[in-house]
């Protein structure tokens, strides 16, 4: 066993909201799909959802409820839920600052520094940010 | 001199006041839960997750696991002694007392540790500390001899605080991509949900390792750390290296007086 534990990897496609933990029995079909996922997309094929939702890039769900959307699976409390983003945001530009940095605005956040910190491509952040956007 | 007044002066707390902080902290947040109700972790927190949590311990899908655990714990080494003959007590009503820290090698010495020890006192090779087929399911027989016991971890020199004061440093100290500490979520945010999951309260969760997540896959206490360290994409420590063996020490005595129940199940 190595280093990192070497236990099933509990991980999923990007494509999927499911929950968090993922049971053994789907690990391997989640492992295959994984190897086939780029881990950075070209432009032109990007889902601000599946960023949004996979855990493996955005994650957003391990903290947001998204309730407009029927297939964001997630019961967390740890953030507020997204929704009537556009009437909370109506620029944009401060939306996508707050999913850049969200410690610009404060500095005890719990909120990942998606941009400064290079979790997600500016591509992606675009992407992410125009999804959350339609919330 | 200077420095021992800025040693002295600076507020380093007794672990018997960073755990009355911590406790009351947790009364507040979740007022009418009994003490002993923490060593259900996550499940202190949900009424429904619980009782199904009470189903699956009504017919444990891991006891073969134990099984075999037991198997390896009756097995005689070539020495012709047993584990029983070589811990403290025939090795009943001891793991509460682990970690201890051992002045003579001035180091945190865990409960896997002192099997492996019997081990090579008796000329057998030692187990991997990650391995689950041997010192997992070891430990989740052997734990189960001291269920019902309380923690009892105890700090009483000043070697043993300043191990201490290294686990509690890699408790509060943010890693990873994500920032995230121990505490951020296990003190911070107990009670929340990440997704699915109720992050249960820091204390507490020592009491019955190893746990069984979906009912069939065991991890130790360290294995369960190193998850938790992916999940905020920071590299983990080496199971059973000190960095691990020290945070696990702060960690268990943050238990310290709530009774254990071995081999549990998780989601
Ligand atoms: C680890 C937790 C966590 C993750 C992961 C997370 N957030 Fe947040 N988010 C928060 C918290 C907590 C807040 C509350 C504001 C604060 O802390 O300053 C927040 C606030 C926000 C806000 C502002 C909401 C409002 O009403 O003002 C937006 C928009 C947002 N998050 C979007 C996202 C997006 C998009 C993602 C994923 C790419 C994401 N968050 C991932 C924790 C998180
Ligand atoms: C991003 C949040 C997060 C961070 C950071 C985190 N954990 Fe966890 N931890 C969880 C979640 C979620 C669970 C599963 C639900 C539960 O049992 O609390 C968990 C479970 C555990 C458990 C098992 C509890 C039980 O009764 O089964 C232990 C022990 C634990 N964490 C210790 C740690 C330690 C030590 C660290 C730091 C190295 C850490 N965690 C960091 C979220 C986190």
């Amino acid at each position: 066993m190595t280093r990192r534990g070497g236990e099933p990897q509990r991980r999923q496609a990007v494509t999927t909201g499911m929950p968090i933990f993922v049971s053994r029995r789907r690990f391997a079909a989640a492992a295959l799909a994984l190897l086939l996922t780029p881990t950075v997309a070209t432009a032109a094929a990007l889902d601000g959802r599946a960023i949004a939702q996979g855990q493996e890039r955005g994650n957003c769900l391990a903290c947001h409820r998204m309730p407009a959307d029927p297939l964001a699976m997630t019961d967390a409390t740890l953030g507020p839920a997204l929704q009537d983003v556009r009437k909370r945001y109506p620029d944009r530009s401060q939306l996508r600052a707050q999913i850049w940095d969200a410690a610009a605005r404060n500095p005890e956040t719990l909120m990942p520094r998606y941009g400064r910190h290079r979790i997600l491509t500016d591509a992606e952040i675009d992407a992410v940010t125009d999804y959350v956007f339609g919330l | 001199m200077l420095a021992i007044v800025a040693v002295g002066g600076t507020a380093v707390a007794a672990p018997k006041d960073d755990l009355a902080t911590m406790r009351s902290r947790f009364e507040q947040r979740f007022a009418g839960v009994p003490a002993d109700d923490y060593g259900f972790g996550t499940f202190m927190l949900n009424r429904a997750a619980r009782s199904h949590y009470e189903d699956i311990m009504a017919f444990p899908p891991f006891l073969g696991d134990i099984e075999r655990g037991k198997t390896l714990w009756e097995t005689r080494f070539r020495s012709g002694r047993t584990y029983a003959d070589c811990l403290p007590a025939g090795g009943r009503m001891i793991a509460g007392n682990y970690p201890y820290y051992q002045p003579a090698e001035d180091r945190v010495v865990t409960f896997e540790m002192a099997l492996n020890r019997c081990r090579a006192a008796n000329g057998e090779a030692e187990y991997r500390y990650d391995d689950r087929a041997t010192m997992g399911v070891l430990t989740a027989y052997a734990r189960s001899l001291s269920d019902g016991m309380r923690m009892n971890i105890s700090i009483d020199s000043d070697g043993a605080k300043a191990r201490y004061e290294d686990g509690k440093r890699l408790f509060y100290r943010r890693i990873g991509q994500m920032n995230f500490s121990c505490a951020t979520c296990h003190v911070n945010n107990a009670g929340n949900v990440m997704r699915m999951e109720t992050i249960s309260p820091a204390i507490g969760q020592a009491t019955h390792f190893p746990i069984f997540r979906g009912g069939d896959t065991l991890y130790t206490a360290q294995m369960r750390f190193t998850r938790c360290m992916e999940q905020v994409r920071a590299q983990p420590f080496a199971i059973g290296g000190e960095d691990f063996n020290n945070l696990e020490y702060f960690h268990a005595y943050l238990s310290n007086g709530l009774p254990l129940q071995a081999s549990v199940y998780r989601r």
